[in-house]
This record gives C-alpha cells, structure tokens and sequence, in this order.
C-alpha cells in the first residue's frame, strides 16, 4: 500500500539523501554515514562526481551573480539542499542586503538546518516543500511576505529536475511556475544528461534509483524545450563549465564531462 | 607545537618591496592553479588568487621576520579552511608546493636557517589547517545533528498533529469505527460504537471480534470476516445484527476493511458501522403491513399466499398440507343488526381464537377478508390432522362472545381439504377448499365438510348443465315426451302428460330430474316452461285435427317459479291464440306447495287461467301438507294422487288396506269438491283395476303406456278408433 500522502515525511538517517550526499562532494560535513558509503560507492563508479557535483555548484554561483548584475533582487531557490558554502543569500545580500531569497527543499533534515542558519536573516526562509507542487510554494506565508511576484525573480532549479521523473510532466510543471513569473524573471536551469553516452551515467542513475533519489537523465533537446516561453540568454544551453566561465583556466578541455546542462532563460 | 592563532602578522614590509610583490603574485597564481579544482570553494579563480596572495605574504613575512614565529602558519592552514579550501588534496599539494616553489618563486636563500624555518612553517600551516578543519567538521555535524533533531521534532509534531486530527476525526465521527488485530482482539473502538452497542471501550476492549457473532447473521458475513483476516480480501459491505449490551437488536450496516503495511502485509482491521435500527424497523413494520390484516393482526392473504407457496415449492415427495377455510355463519346478520362496530370487534375475538387454540407448530392462521380465514396445516399425514384442527375450531367457537352487552352465539362452517403437494397446485387447493366451505354452508353450517372429489365432480357436472342450458334451448337440444291418462272405467286415453328431456350432446338422455331444479335455480325455468307449453299445445293442436273430439288434452307440468311468473296468463293466452287450441284442451300441473304456500297473486293468476277455460290440477296430491279445508276455494279441477300410495295396492290378492282406505279417501274427497281424480305410477293391472273399482277416474303409469314421442300416443288413440 502506499503511504497515505497525509503522513508527515520521515526522517531517516539510514538512507542516503541526495542532498546531503551534494554536501559531502562539495566538502561539507552536514551529512552522515550512509550519505558518505554511498558518495564513495558513486565515486567508484564514477570517479570524477565530485568534481562534476562543485561543478553544479560553480554554474549556480554564476547564474546568480549574472541575475544579480541583470538587477534581480528576489530569488527562489528551488531543490536548495543543504545550505553549505556559497549559498545564493550570501552571494546575493554580500551585493544588496535587501536581496530576497526563498530557498526550497523537500527533505526534512536540509530544511530544518536551512531554518537554523536562516533564523536571524529577516530576507531569507526556508519552506519544506516539493518542487513537484508550485501551488504550495507560492502559497507559504514566507513566499508571500518575501517575494513579490509583480516584480522580477530569479528561480533557480538547480541539479532538482532530473529528480522529477517524466511520470511528473516536468514541462508542465516548469510552465506553471513560468505562470508566476513577471515578464523579466529569469530561470536558471541545471540539469543531468548523458547525451554523451559515458558508461558511467547509467550505473549511478541506478544507484540513485534504488539507494537515494531516482535521477532521470535528459537529453539537449529535452532541457532546451523546459524554457518554452523564455529567451535564452548567451551561450544558451551548454555544458556546465561552458556557461559564462569567470576565466579562461577554468574550462576544461573535456566539458562534457561535467554530464551537465545549463542554461539561463529570460520570461518573455 | 604551541597553538596560538588570530596574531595577523604585519605584511607592511613584503609590500613595500616591489620585486617581493611581484614573486608574491606569481607565487599566489601557481598555488591557485595546484589547489583550484582539489575543493569547491565559492570564488572566482581572481578572487582566489587574491585571497592566495594575501596569504603568501603573510609566509614571505614570516619566514623573513626576527625573530622567527611559527603562529602565522597556523594562521594560514586557518584560513585555507575558512575559505573552503576543505578538499583532501587541498593541504598536501599546498605544503607540497611550499617546500618545492615557494623559496625559488620568491627569491629568497635557500640556505640551511630558512630552510628551516621553512619547514617549520609547513608544520604550523598543516595544524593550523588540521585544527580549523576539525573544528568545522565538528561545527557541520553539530549542525546537521540539531537540523535532525529539529526536523524529527517537526516531522513528529506534524505527526502529532495528524494524529490528533485523525483521533478527533475518529472520536467524534457519527458512525461507529472500530479497530481489531487480526486475530479479532478489539484495539479501539470510537465514541459512535461505544453508544452504538452500549459497551464502554474497556469493555469493548477486553472482546474479540468473533463474540459479536449474532444467531442470525447470514453465512457469508462471516465467512468474508475469515478471508479477510487471511488478507483474501482487503473490504465488503453487510448488513449485520449486535446485541447490545442489555441484550436487544441493533441493525447495523457494517463495513469491514483490512489494513495493510507498507509491504502489503495485513495488519489490522477496520470496521465501520452505521446504526440503521430505525430503518429497518420501519421497513419490517411496512412488511408487516403489507402482509398483516390491521384488524385481527393475523397474516393477511398475501402472507398466506406466500407461505402456502412456499409449501408448495417442497420438493419432499410425500409432503403433504392440509387447509381449513372457514367462514363465520350468520356474520352479516350481526354487522346489519349489530352494526360494523360489534362485527369488527367480533371478527377480532374470533382472530385471537383461532390464534390461541391453533396457531404455531406447522400451523398458519390467516384472515382472507370479510368474515373468511384460513388455516395452513402443514406437513400432515392425513386428513385426520386437520379434522382434529376443525373440531378445536369448532369447540372454540361454542363459547359465545360477549361484546358491548350482547352476547353472540357464533358459529362457523368449516371447508377441509387434505392432501399431498405433489399433484396439486396452491390454486387447486384454495378453490376446493371454498367449495368444501361452501357445501359445510349448505349442508346446514355449523360443521365441517371434508372435500369430496365425486361430490365436486357432480358439482361440477350440475353447474356444466346449468351453464349450457340456455344455449341448449336455442339449439333445440330439449324435446317432449308425451304418458297418456287413460280413463279407468273405459280404458279411453283422456289426456297427455308432456314431459320435458334433454339431449344433451355430451351427457345424452337426460330426464327432468337432472335439469329442472337447475333451471330453477337459473330462472331459466320460465323459458323453458313457455317452450314447453308451446311445444305441447302445439301437439295438442295437430291431434285435435286428426283425431277431433277424440283428441286428448295435454298436461303440462307448471314449476314454481312460472306460476309466479306475471306473465303467466298472458303467455298461455298468446300461445292458446297463435296455436288455435281451445282451453279446455290444456291442463296445467301445479305441485300442492306451489299452489297452496303462496301468496294471492298466483292464486289469482290460476283463478284467471281456470276462467279461461284451463284445467288447473295438483300435481302428486297425498305428499305434502295439504289444507283440505282450503282446497274448495282452488281453482282445482283435478287432483293427481302421488304414485307412492299405489305401492299398497299393487299385489293382486292382499292390497295394504291403510293405502287403498287413503286413495279411498282422496277420492271421495276430490269427488264431493267435485274434482276428478288421476292416479300415478300405475303399474300393474291389479292396481287399475282396484282403483276403478274404487272410483278413481284416471290412471297413469307404465301399465297403461310409457312416456313416448307422439306417435305413440297416435298409435293408441288410433287402436281406440
């Protein structure tokens, strides 16, 4: 039988959470024996995951730090995870200390330490949420009394859509969110793919599959059409560290190893 | 190693020196190329580079400082990990780079004391790093210990939250929920239940599921209860009985669900219930409604039907039933006289009667409407079964019954037919039934009547002839017979006795003993008696053409019912007129209880008759109660004295004097009124010839002639040419 959706969300530290496991391949400690066992078990197959995770994590700082200079001062942070280094408040109030973030995640734990770190920031919360339900997310009072949706956002989904399986209509449920952005919003979207066919890929998506959250990779075309209604801005849709890099070192010669896209779209 | 951090050293001095500056920066960009990429760190590579730099010179300065101090390495290692630089290879390639690069890059002397201080600046900046690396590790799962903590607290308090919802929801619901393990121990049972059934929870509690069994739950209550304990089954729908707790009825609709774990292993059972008492009162109550009779409460003919057919349906070879249908005698009197009130009440006594003295085993009394009920006998062995019940019934009943003052004698008549199912209809059962009733009515009442299958078959028979009688009349089925009266002291045929038969297609010759009282009952009597005045003046008419005044008259016998029939003189004389037969050449025969029990009308019509020339006579004088004195004042001209008394006077030697003194008698009588006399049944010649002798004027009987069709009659009349 499945578990009645009413029943509140449990915490169990002896399955590996996605997101801690991010924390630890980002150097973190905020994680735990299980999330550590399966982030070496990943790494043996796919030894590189580390660097392809910060990898995630450096687009994300980009992405923001262009929104930021494109005068976006309101962000929600879907699939934030657990708040480690270089969280988007941080970057974003270091430029304007009135910068609005909304960070959302659905796992208890990252929710909860998210909460902690938040407590003494007036203009960022933290809403445990699913990505999969939009309607929530805008309706929490912490939606409603940080952002205001008559203004420009910046949503940012972040390493979370491969989390949503096609059963969940992904397309349909980046255009709901698409719904309540204001004209000059923009989207950031990172996402898994394995349009290069490494080995790799499909070892790990299996081990999420069964251990952690499941993970579905997608293809350019895939990713490209969840920007339906948004514009693109330069380079478009392109591997990882090819996004707008700060220096020329830090391409490297094989960016389709990242197994990555990301884009930034703007709300036409 | 002394731990002391957080004394910044003074980085003035490598500032100051322009070359130092530049080999600061070029030593900054080789460790950021070495260490970028070992940890994720949230700056750009410039910003990395920068924050290296500063931290270059805080070596060069120390390296260079007097006296020497090995605090700002600790400083160093610090700060790497403040910047994130947390990754595993992040420390050892940068002391590694310290001790390869940092000397050459930064033009400094390689010699023996700085090389020294070197390496024990390597060891500071490896504690330093190690000691803040722990620290923020311990920092990070401190936190992420208290983010657990927190997020259980709230994943419980939402959980406590939901339970509460949920323990309200289930407190307060208005239909009855309750919980049970597999093995049927009640866990919990809500508010609802707890009224339901009247037990308090601990009470519940302390039962199983299983001793809620009720006497009266269909089979596949419980048997859906074991497939769904077995986990066959995860929820059905049933009506179900509970006693409560002071041991009365409650109807309930129950659902019962089975709970399964995340792995679909059964673990409970759920079991809602909904009091539906009311409901099912009022439904039974419109059942007995419609299948009672409000006035004695009995079963109604809807519910006898039912059940009699449901005997009926017994496939039981030698099953057999038997039926009492009864009707009250006399009953409309008593509602006419007593008024509907006291019948009521009097059919309501009768009801209780019948109820107390017969009802119960195997036995059904019903009202069938109006003053009629039945009794259902079931599973008889033979007629006696359901006597012994008739004979109850009928003792019941000599008790009289007082209601509102009067005391009623009541009385019934009882209709018994036993038999076995196989055979019969339900249908055939209550129609012979009534019949049998019908005839215990006519047989004298206050009796039973067992059914009679030959009686019923002569029943049957009489109501077929009644039936088809007048048809019969149409299709010219009747016909004349015709016994002459001879006169005695010359052997003269005087007159003709027409006598009416049937030829009935299916029954053959029938005499008019067979039909005559039955055209009676029918009233088809005056039709047929005006055909057969017609038919015989008729023949009348022809003789008296051939055979002028030697041509007899004709004697035709009048039944009750014609002589009151007004129109009876206006018939004879229309028939008399369209014939052209005198009337003095008709006789009409009239039995002494048609003549002498009535009433003026018909005396006068007899009058009017015997005025007009119609020879009026009594037809079987001697076997009714005649008024002698009365006969003078009848429009008589003829007595016809019964054939019984000519049994004295048949033998030829020792004639029954008392008979042959009667006929006598009568004779004289009629003689001295001035009356003829007939004598019939004559059947012998010592019989003619003694009633000659006594003075008798004319006989009739098989010694003279038998009945015959006309030309019989001709055959004599011409012999006595």
């Amino acid at each position: 039988m499945e578990r009645p959706t009413w029943a509140p969300g449990e915490v169990d530290l002896n399955r590996p959470s996605a997101a801690r496991v991010y924390d630890y391949y980002l150097g973190g400690a905020h994680n735990f024996a299980a999330d550590r066992e399966f982030a070496h078990r990943a790494m043996a197959v796919m030894p590189d995951i580390a660097q392809v995770m910060r990898t995630y994590r450096a687009a994300l700082h980009r992405a923001v730090w262009f929104l930021l200079d494109q005068g976006i001062r309101q962000f929600l942070d879907l699939g934030s995870g657990i708040p480690t280094v270089g969280n988007v408040h941080e970057v974003a109030q270091r430029v304007d200390p009135a910068a609005r973030v909304v960070y959302v995640d659905n796992e208890p734990v990252a929710v909860a330490h998210s909460r902690a770190l938040l407590a003494d920031n007036p203009n960022a919360a933290v809403i445990g949420a699913d990505v999969r339900d939009p309607a929530a997310i805008f309706a929490a009072p912490e939606t409603r009394r940080l952002l205001d949706l008559d203004r420009p956002l910046g949503v940012l989904m972040s390493a979370v859509l491969h989390f949503v399986p096609d059963s969940a209509d992904p397309q349909g449920l980046v255009s709901q969110y698409r719904e309540r952005m204001a004209p000059g919003s923009y989207l950031m979207i990172s996402h898994a793919t394995n349009d290069h066919d490494f080995d790799q890929g499909p070892r790990v998506t299996q081990m999420y599959r069964r251990d952690s959250d499941p993970v579905t990779m997608r293809t350019r075309a895939q990713v490209s059409a969840l920007f339906e209604g948004f514009e693109l801005v330069s380079p478009g849709l392109v591997y990882l560290p090819l996004w707008r890099p700060d220096a020329l070192e830090d391409v490297p010669e094989r960016p389709e190893l990242s197994r990555g896209y990301v884009a930034v779209g703007r709300r036409i | 190693m002394t731990e002391q951090v957080g004394q910044r050293v003074p980085t003035a001095r490598a500032g100051s020196e322009p070359m130092v500056r530049a080999n600061v920066a070029a030593f900054a960009r080789v460790w950021a190329s070495t260490v970028m990429g070992s940890s994720y760190v949230p700056m750009t590579r410039a910003e990395v580079r920068q924050h290296l730099e500063a931290l270059t010179e805080v070596l060069v300065d120390t390296l260079r400082a007097t006296p020497f101090r090995t605090e700002p390495g600790y400083e160093i290692g610090t700060r790497l990990v403040e910047a994130h630089f947390t990754g595993t290879d992040t420390l050892g390639r940068t002391v590694q780079l310290l001790g390869d690069d940092l000397l050459s890059i930064l033009g400094l002397p390689e010699d023996e004391v700085t090389r020294s201080r070197l390496a024990a600046l390597q060891g500071a900046v490896s504690a330093g790093y190690a000691r803040a690396l722990r620290e923020r590790t311990l920092a990070e799962q401190e936190a992420i210990r208290a983010a657990v903590l927190d997020a259980r607290d709230g994943a419980e308090a939402r959980l406590r939250a939901s339970e509460a919802r949920f323990r309200a929801m289930f407190t307060e619901a208005a239909i009855g929920i309750g919980m049970a393990d597999l093995g049927g121990r009640i866990l919990d049972v809500n508010q609802a239940f707890q009224e339901i059934l009247g037990f308090t929870a601990e009470e519940m509690k302390s039962r199983n599921v299983r001793e809620l069994m009720h006497p009266e739950d269909a089979a596949s209550v419980w048997r859906l209860y074991e497939q769904l304990v077995r986990g066959e089954c995860d929820h059905y729908r049933s009506e179900k009985r509970f006693y409560t707790r002071s041991g009365e009825q409650v109807w309930t609709n129950l659902t019962l669900s089975l709970v399964r774990d995340e792995h679909g292993e059964p673990q409970y059972q759920v079991a809602m219930v909904e009091d539906v008492t009311d409901r099912h009162l009022l439904q039974n109550r419109l059942r007995y409604q419609a299948l009672h009779d409000p006035l004695t409460e009995l079963p109604n003919r809807a519910l006898f039907l039912e059940r009699l057919n449901r005997a009926f349906s017994s496939k039981e070879k030698h099953t057999r039933l038997g039926l009492c249908y009864l009707d009250l005698d006399g009953f409309k009197m008593i509602n006419d006289s007593l008024g509907h009130e006291t019948g009521d009440l009097l059919l309501v006594e009768v009801g209780r009667r019948l109820k107390e003295s017969v009802d119960g085993n195997g036995r059904m009394v019903a009202r069938m409407g109006g003053d009629e009920f039945v009794i259902l006998v079931e599973d008889t062995t033979g007629t006696e079964d359901v006597i012994t019940v008739a004979d109850r019934v009928l003792a019941e009943f000599r008790q009289p019954v007082r209601i509102g003052g009067h005391e009623l004698s009541v009385s019934a008549s009882i209709g018994i037919v036993e038999r076995a199912v196989v055979g019969t209809t339900a249908a055939d059962l209550m129609r012979d039934a009534d019949i049998t009733l019908y005839w215990a009515k006519a047989d004298g009442k206050s009796r039973w009547a067992l059914y009679d299958p030959e009686r019923n078959a002569r029943e049957v028979a009489r109501f077929t002839l009644s039936a088809t009688m007048p048809a019969a009349l149409e299709r010219d089925e009747f016909y004349v017979d015709y016994q002459p009266l001879v006169g005695l002291h010359d052997g003269t045929v005087l007159g003709v006795e027409a006598l009416v038969r049937w030829q009935h297609p299916e029954f053959g010759r029938l005499a008019p003993d067979r039909f005559i009282e039955l055209a009676e009952e029918t009233g088809l009597i005056v039709a047929l008696g005006r055909w057969v005045l017609r038919t015989a003046c008729q023949q009348a008419r022809r003789w008296l053409d051939e055979f002028g005044k030697h041509a007899p008259f004709v004697s035709v016998n009048l039944a009750v019912r014609q002589s009151r029939d007004p129109d009876l003189v206006s018939d004879v004389r229309r028939i008399l007129d369209e014939v052209g037969l005198s009337p003095h050449h008709l006789q009409l025969e009239l039995t002494e209880s048609a003549i002498m029990g009535t009433a003026d009308e018909p005396l006068e019509a007899l009058r009017a008759l015997s005025d007009m020339g119609v020879r009026i006579a009594i037809d079987d004088f001697g076997t009714g109660y005649s008024n002698l004195a009365y006969l003078r004042h009848l429009p008589v001209h003829e007595l016809k004295v019964a054939g019984s008394f000519m049994e004295g006077l048949r033998a030829e030697e020792g004639a029954d004097p008392v008979d042959e003194q009667i006929v006598s008698t009568l004779v004289s009588l009629a003689h001295a009124l001035g009356l003829t006399v007939t004598a019939e049944g004559v059947e012998t010649p010592a019989q003619a010839e003694r009633l000659r002798t006594i003075g008798c004027d004319a006989g009739q009987g098989w010694f003279f002639a038998r009945p015959g069709p006309p030309d019989a009659v001709e055959r004599l009349l011409r012999d006595q040419l």
